[in-house]
């Protein structure tokens, strides 16, 4: 697994009270570097299960290959397990976070 | 290897090919039937945690979807025994777009498990890792492994390519 992780942004002060509650906050779906996956497979999963263009796709896969990781959708949390269950039947290794 | 021919995706298999195939196929039914543990890494890399630091939220996941997952990879593994010629025998075999989409699914679900037990890395240079097993033992099972693993991959990436050709 190379590549570094995203450099991680200190929130800017907020009053508590404006705060997005933790449960309204859109969530991820993040593939992860693989050894194994090749480059052309990855790239073809990403057109096939999100519809992303050759070029969105491709990109997509080079920041896994080149950062160790992207994410590859957005949304709500019961979404993005459906992607992430998506993604794990073609053997890809994908995680669900918050945003 | 695999080259597309009107509708359909084809390649013609020795007999030691069809075996290899039929082995792989097998051992991941195997894996996902009778063997079935999430203390293997190899499950762990199949079925891998939608929460890293939430082992509650993976548990959850996984009695939603895991019972699915694990009869897609079976089917999956399925359609490469399904398509192989019958018999201790070489041939042709012949898929349609739904059943090429399934073998490249089962394909990589056998390299990945594959990669897991060979301890394949993101640097690993396959031919060096095959000149050093032959080195040490032309006649182990690493040796194999190994073939077999680089094997699947450009039978792979045969596959994929007449699909997106």
């Amino acid at each position: 697994m190379g590549g570094m992780a995203a450099p991680q942004v200190a929130p800017v002060e907020t009053p508590d009270t404006t705060e997005v509650p933790v449960s309204d906050r859109p969530w991820v779906t993040i593939v992860w570097d693989d050894p194994v996956n090749l480059m052309t497979y990855v790239t073809w999963v990403f057109q096939k299960l999100f519809g992303y263009s050759r070029e969105k796709a491709e990109q997509l896969m080079l920041d896994v290959h080149h950062k160790g990781k992207a994410v590859v959708s957005s949304g709500a949390r019961e979404r993005m397990e459906h992607d992430a269950a998506q993604l794990h039947a073609y053997g890809l290794w994908a995680t669900v976070d918050r945003s | 290897m695999f080259r597309r021919r009107g509708d359909s995706y084809v390649a013609s298999f020795a007999v030691d090919e069809v075996r290899v195939l039929r082995k792989v196929a097998s051992e991941v039914v195997g894996l996902l039937t009778d063997g079935f543990d999430h203390g293997d890494p190899v499950v762990g890399r199949l079925f891998p945690e939608v929460y890293p630091d939430d082992d509650a939220g993976t548990a959850e996941f996984r009695r939603y979807t895991e019972g699915d997952l694990k009869t897609a990879k079976i089917d999956q593994a399925g359609a490469i025994l399904a398509a192989l010629p019958d018999g201790d025998a070489g041939g042709e075999v012949r898929l349609d777009a739904e059943a090429a989409e399934a073998w490249l699914r089962a394909l990589n679900d056998a390299r990945l498990a594959m990669g897991v037990r060979l301890e394949i890395k993101d640097g690993t240079d396959l031919g060096e890792e095959l000149d050093d097993a032959v080195a040490a033992d032309p006649a182990s099972s690493r040796v194999f492994q190994l073939s077999v693993y680089a094997y699947l991959g450009y039978l792979q990436e045969s596959l994929l390519n007449a699909l997106i050709d």
